[in-house]
């Protein structure tokens, strides 16, 4: 029972981090029609911009908050403004295509001109182990799962209680009624590729003390939030939550007490059950048909 | 501008068939390998680029073939009996995932075709019994065909040109069929086709499986140019690389696997100068490709004629524009 609860609560910690990427990914989704094929690459970059900071002497705060910067920059706005914005209107194909591209190259690029070896990343966490209920759990498992909710509910909240999150969740539902009502289209968009910039960031500072900076890091990464996207509901970003710790948990399980080599599948099967039976996603509406 | 397609495709066959005896057997070996990719990419044009779905499992297929070639051919059975093994296979399992898939479109559809792959790929990696795990098959060997040995590269190469040619000519009729016209009416407007008593869900089967089957056919003779097969060619990577392919070559374009081929497959060959970042040259070419064209290369003789038709539009209205003030000075 108690390695039952303790798979369970590292899977949680697993799960708030497929959480954060699958986030940003239904954002970008919602407010502009973007799928970025690239999301995991969004998180290694930042991951190594922080070792890089690092490595001029700066401490890891002050590093990190230098890579948010660059990356609000970079994977916000050049993104939006270099890739995304020129073909969404040509449909998915091109945008998808386009950032197939831009995560082998963001990969190779990493993996040819820094280093194609995993490189040890600053612990947020001091090694401490606590015991609550017989569970034995590590401090970084605690803080992760802390950091990772408190940013996913907080982004929830900036959407539902501000006035710029209501204008970017109206930017999302309807664009031309939201251009009539005086909202700025084009800024709520441009928070939106900033937001998932920053989440991305916050998801490097998580997940790389336990998986280290590798080039290769954002593949598997980004193919779990894509799956928890869907799972939880692709246009309701309340569900990138629940599906990233229902993948994250189910994975644990599963590697425990089924076989670890087929872990991978979990989150496919998951994924195959909710679409036969809610193809919407577990929390997701019903998308019309357009004429 | 009408004689162009023509003497484009008479040097590209030309090219292709008196290039590769000059070449080294790299060459010719990159070459089989380019029309391998043409015949697996020909079948998701038809999937993506005619019937307008999101598929990215191509590479589980074109696995699927492999394995149905190496294991029947490692128990003593003709290569033959393998391929029409893979084809029938990937006809069915494509239709088996259709279902499901079904019931989702684009990007549903294109991550439950991805998670297929992962699944697959899963298999052929863990299940050594069967599929040699990551040792893979050794020693699989090539065809004969009507007592002809196609031991050699070059003998092989033209086999598989042959072939290429054969699907080719299938798709061509396939797609000037009533079938064809029916896949394309779905990608355009499939409300519009639905309501023409077109059956969406049957058409969209059927346009799956077609594909998933070319791809067996690939697959199949892929793992005889090879000759050892293991689980890495056919990751979900290798999927999108074809997807890749379809786009950048034109989707909905005949001939766009072509190209697109050549540019997955040649394009990094040709790179190798810049060898560690050859790939990210790579990637960065193809986002510059399509910021320039969206819909592919083959897009490039449609935007021409656009171009001059706006050209003499505007000269048109000039002249008129000029007659008119002539006429009133």
């Amino acid at each position: 029972m108690t390695d039952f609860l303790q798979l369970v609560f590292s899977g949680f910690a697993t799960g708030s981090i497929y959480a954060l990427a699958a986030l940003g990914f239904t954002l970008l989704w919602q407010a502009s029609g973007t799928i970025n094929f690239a999301q995991g690459e969004f998180v290694m970059l930042p991951a190594f911009m922080m070792l890089a900071f690092g490595a001029a002497g700066l401490p890891l705060p002050l590093a990190f908050i230098a890579t948010c910067v660059v990356a609000v920059g970079v994977l916000g706005w050049a993104f939006k403004r270099g890739i995304a914005d020129p073909l969404l209107k040509h449909g998915l194909m091109p945008i998808v295509v386009a950032t197939i591209g831009l995560a082998i190259a963001a990969r190779n690029g990493i993996r040819a001109g820094y280093s194609a070896e995993a490189h040890p990343f600053p612990g947020l966490f001091a090694d401490k182990l606590f015991n609550v209920f017989g569970v034995t759990v590590t401090l970084a498992d605690v803080g992760t799962l802390v950091l990772a909710l408190l940013l996913v509910l907080g982004t929830q909240a900036f959407l539902n209680k501000t006035v710029t999150g209501r204008a970017m969740q109206a930017v999302a539902q309807n664009t031309e009624s939201a251009t009539v009502l005086g909202i700025n289209v084009p800024r709520m968009i441009f928070y939106t590729f900033a937001i998932n910039a920053l989440l991305a960031c916050a998801a490097a500072l998580l997940i790389t003390p336990t998986y280290l900076a590798k080039f290769d890091m954002g593949e598997g990464l980004g193919n779990k939030a894509f799956f928890a996207a869907i799972i939880g509901g692709f246009n309701n970003s309340r569900g990138a939550l629940l599906g990233g710790i229902l993948v994250g948990v189910c994975e644990n399980l599963a590697a425990a007490y089924i076989s670890p080599a087929y872990k991978d599948a979990v989150a496919l099967v998951i994924f195959m059950a909710v679409i036969l039976f809610k193809p919407q996603g577990l929390l997701g509406k019903k998308v019309e048909r357009k004429v | 501008m009408k004689k162009l397609p023509l003497i484009s495709g008479l040097v590209i066959a030309a090219i292709l068939l008196a290039a590769p005896p000059f070449l080294k057997n790299y060459g010719i070996y990159l070459f089989s390998y380019w029309m391998v990719f043409v015949i697996a990419t020909m079948g998701l044009n038809l999937t993506v680029g005619y019937a307008g779905q999101k598929s990215l499992g191509h590479a589980a297929f074109f696995g699927i073939g492999a394995y149905s070639v190496a294991i029947l051919m490692q128990a003593g059975h003709s290569f033959w009996l393998g391929l029409a093994l893979a084809v029938i296979a990937c006809f069915v399992i494509g239709l088996a995932l259709g279902f499901p898939a079904l019931r989702v479109q684009t990007i549903y559809l294109a991550f439950a075709t991805l998670g297929f792959n992962t699944a697959i790929w899963l298999v052929m990696r863990n299940e050594e019994w069967l599929t040699g795990g990551t040792f893979g098959i050794n020693n699989i060997g090539r065809p004969s065909l009507f007592g002809l040995n196609l031991d050699g590269p070059l003998a092989y190469y033209y086999f598989v040109l042959g072939v290429t040619v054969v699907m080719g000519l299938v798709q061509w009729k396939l797609l000037s069929s009533p079938w064809g016209k029916a896949f394309t009416a779905l990608r355009d407007n499939p409300i519009r086709a639905e309501s023409l008593g077109i059956h969406i869900q049957g058409y969209t089967l059927l346009s799956f499986a077609i594909g998933a089957a070319y791809a067996g056919v690939a697959g199949a003779l892929f793992a005889s140019l090879v000759q050892f097969i293991e689980p890495a060619p056919f990751t979900v990577g290798a999927s999108i690389m074809m997807y890749l392919m379809v786009v950048v070559g034109g989707p909905g374009y005949f001939f766009g696997p072509l190209l697109g081929s050549a540019v997955g497959v040649l394009l990094p060959e040709w790179l190798r100068f810049a060898q560690a970042w050859y790939l990210f040259i790579f990637g960065a070419a193809v986002i510059l490709l399509m910021l320039w064209l969206p819909d592919g290369l083959l897009s490039i003789p449609a935007r021409l004629t656009a171009k001059r038709q706006a050209r003499e539009a505007s000269a048109a209205r000039a002249a008129a524009a000029a007659k008119v003030g002539g006429a009133q000075s």
